[in-house]
């Protein structure tokens, strides 16, 4: 993949079948360049995870991910020893020395450790998901972590990567995330996407439902985010509704259909019940078109 | 309170003075914000005029508890609408009650002769002398309305709060930490010690879960009658939110907003003062159900996790649709892990609550709980300490009077 200038890189993730604008490709660009990792933050469904797999797919090598969740700790974020391998080694009685049982053939690597691997000829993507998910303590972990992309493993020694590799974090944003994290960071807020955007999206994602459909459901989805409702539906629920439309044959948007295919784009009864009004309300219904 | 004047308990006079705190009520009702000490200068003025000469009444009241020039037509519609039924219907007087029928009435007059008495002398040395009666002072404040609190008292109380201590109610986290007794194996310290005899285990190290404090959210109406109560109990948890990171305060009216940053750089009352004009339209009521939606759909996504407790407080007149203020409280207690609705009136005798709005809500609260007096506070404190593991069901509501 070449990334030498923002031109390119906007080109490289239109081939790869992302749709940027030109706030990301310049994160993007900064974030390569500086070689600093790329903070992602928006709400859930607006292709903040994509970014990570279609940089992989366009530097043609390995993404690493680590999803986040509360109590995320070194064990299961770094390395952990595999302990019944080595109390079967000590108890076998073949150790005399206790260095053996503390070696490359007992670790277990976890994603964070696979990322800065010696061993790797090229930079993996390591994509760290939804740190808004984690706690503080992993948070202040990871500082450590990406300043220099080495760590100290006691009984080992420091491990340091030879190709530091490619950073995305993302956030939901369901808290804020320290400073300190986000300073080491290059910053990217992902809204919800234009009309124009989205349909660009549609069209490349699911070529096979028809033109017309496609602006319909842009145009109602696009809508819907106006409302007042608690999950409004991103990027991911657009393109399974159009895939759910495209399946059922759909050839002209109603809302007889609508109404039985709320489930794709609305995941909270609250949120259905509130568009099942609306669309009882013709004048609503009709400046969607 | 100026002692030149020591109220002293005629019987004549009780039932006059209470039908003063109604009127006082009723105004704080429809929004005229009016502190203890206006009352108090309201009451004291009834020394210098004629009670039984209706435009006296009216002029010294508009000039002690009026002090905006938008509040007098509202005040002057309340005053004729509270004054004059009575004039109508000339009852006869009913026989003045002994004070001991009314040990709220009794008790009031010795505190504030107390009160006054303690005011003019402040050395030291009465304080010592003093000690039995300050005790028998401090257990009486604490079972005190804060309504009817003179300023005195309502600085005895704010010094009492401080000197609370907090435990809040802890939740388990994912995290694991070294415990003797803990539930889970440590593998890790097991084995090098282990390994330090060859392999043979002979003590097993254990984890366990971290135990962090929950989230605590409180919504505070701050408007009209409730806003007395929402400014004590506010202070009351910021006082204790310094040992507790992430507590978050909301205030609302017709209107939320947040308070907590407000709140972490001012003093409460400053920074309740900067929004209550922000959140209160006066003639718009208090409108709950739009505060709590405003709330949910704006916050609760940050803020509704981790085992979150809401702490609400109003007295659940709601001004707007007491439908979807119902629909509001269910949804709000589904996604936290304790719904807490702290109501002063709970604290008033015989309170039944038949309040559209709480009659309504009350299903889905899981404690209802009164907060009037220093007593209910520490009550409170302890009730959150000490939080079931698991959600009650909905419908199940622990009430304590």
């Amino acid at each position: 993949m070449k990334a030498d200038s923002l031109e390119q890189i906007a080109e490289t993730l239109e081939a790869e079948g992302y749709v940027s604008d030109p706030a990301v490709s310049m994160s993007l660009f900064l974030a390569l360049k500086m070689r600093r990792p790329l903070f992602l933050e928006g709400a859930p469904g607006v292709g903040k995870t994509e970014i990570a797999r279609v940089l992989s797919r366009a530097f043609a090598t390995e993404l690493i991910r680590l999803q986040c969740y509360e109590g995320l700790d070194i064990h299961h974020a770094l390395y952990e020893w595999n302990y019944p391998r080595q109390l079967l080694r000590l108890q076998a009685g073949q150790s005399e020395d206790l260095g053996a049982i503390y070696s490359d053939e007992y670790l277990l690597k976890r994603p964070l450790l696979q990322a800065i691997d010696p061993a790797r000829s090229t930079s993996p993507v390591l994509l760290i998901d939804e740190i808004d998910r984690a706690d503080e303590e992993f948070e202040s972990f990871l500082l450590e972590l990406l300043s220099d992309f080495q760590v100290t493993i006691p009984e080992l020694g420091r491990i340091e990567a030879a190709h530091s590799p490619i950073v995305i974090l993302t956030s939901n944003r369901t808290r804020e995330i320290h400073d300190a994290l986000k300073r080491r960071c290059i910053y990217c807020w992902i809204d919800y996407p234009s009309t124009q955007k989205e349909l660009a999206i549609v069209s490349m994602k699911v070529p096979a439902l028809s033109e017309h459909v496609r602006e319909q459901v842009v145009s109602l989805i696009q809508k819907l985010r106006r409302e007042d409702l608690l999950k409004p539906p991103g990027i991911a629920e657009t393109l399974d509704w159009a895939e759910a439309l495209m399946h059922l044959g759909i050839a002209e948007l109603d809302t007889d259909t609508v109404r039985q295919t709320l489930g794709v784009i609305l995941k909270n009864q609250e949120d259905i019940s509130v568009v099942e009004g609306l669309l009882e309300d013709d004048a609503w219904v009709a400046q969607v078109g | 309170m100026s002692p030149a004047t020591p109220p002293t308990p005629d019987a004549v006079v009780v039932p006059i003075e209470s039908r003063l705190v109604e009127f006082v009520q009723r105004l704080r009702a429809l929004g005229i914000p009016i502190g203890v000490d206006q009352a108090v200068s309201f009451a004291e003025s009834f020394a210098w005029i004629q009670p039984l000469h209706r435009s006296e009444v009216y002029h010294a009241a508009r000039a002690t508890l009026v002090n905006r020039q938008e509040y007098l037509e509202l005040f002057d519609r309340a005053f004729s609408e509270f004054w004059e039924p009575l004039r109508a219907s000339a009852q006869p007087q009913k026989a003045p009650q002994a004070p001991r029928h009314r040990p709220e009435q009794f008790q009031r007059s010795t505190l504030v002769s107390f009160m006054a008495e303690k005011a003019k002398r402040e050395s030291k040395e009465i304080e010592v002398t003093d000690r039995t009666e300050t005790a028998t002072q401090v257990e009486w404040l604490q079972r005190k309305d804060f309504a009817t609190m003179s300023d005195d008292e309502l600085r005895a109380l704010r010094e009492a709060m401080t000197g609370l201590r907090w435990d809040f109610s802890q939740r388990l986290s994912h995290r694991l930490i070294k415990s003797r007794r803990g539930r889970m194996l440590d593998h890790r310290d097991t084995l090098r010690r282990a390994a330090k005899l060859g392999g043979v285990v002979v003590e097993l190290r254990r984890r366990d879960r971290k135990q962090k404090p929950r989230p605590l959210i409180v919504i505070a109406d701050i408007s009209g009658s409730m806003e007395l109560y929402s400014r004590i109990v506010l202070q009351f948890f910021h006082g204790l939110s310094h040992q507790l990171r992430g507590t978050e305060s909301f205030g609302f009216g017709t209107r939320l907003t947040r308070v907590t940053d407000a709140f972490a750089l001012r003093n409460v009352d400053i920074a309740l003062d900067a929004v209550s004009s922000e959140v209160i339209d006066f003639a718009g009521g208090t409108r709950i159900a739009e505060s709590l939606h405003t709330f949910r759909h704006l916050w609760g996504p940050k803020l509704l996790r981790r085992g979150a407790v809401v702490v609400l407080i109003s007295d659940g007149c709601e001004t707007g649709d007491v439908e979807q203020l119902k629909r509001e409280i269910q949804a709000l207690q589904r996604s936290c892990y304790r719904l807490v609705w702290l109501n002063p009136r709970l604290g008033q005798h015989r309170y039944e609550p038949k309040v559209r709005g709480m009659a309504a809500a009350l299903p889905y609260v899981d404690d209802f709980l009164p907060i009037h007096n220093f007593e209910s506070l520490r009550q409170l404190r302890d009730h959150l300490a000490r939080l079931p593991k698991r959600k009650g069901g909905s419908g199940e509501v622990s009430r304590r009077l």
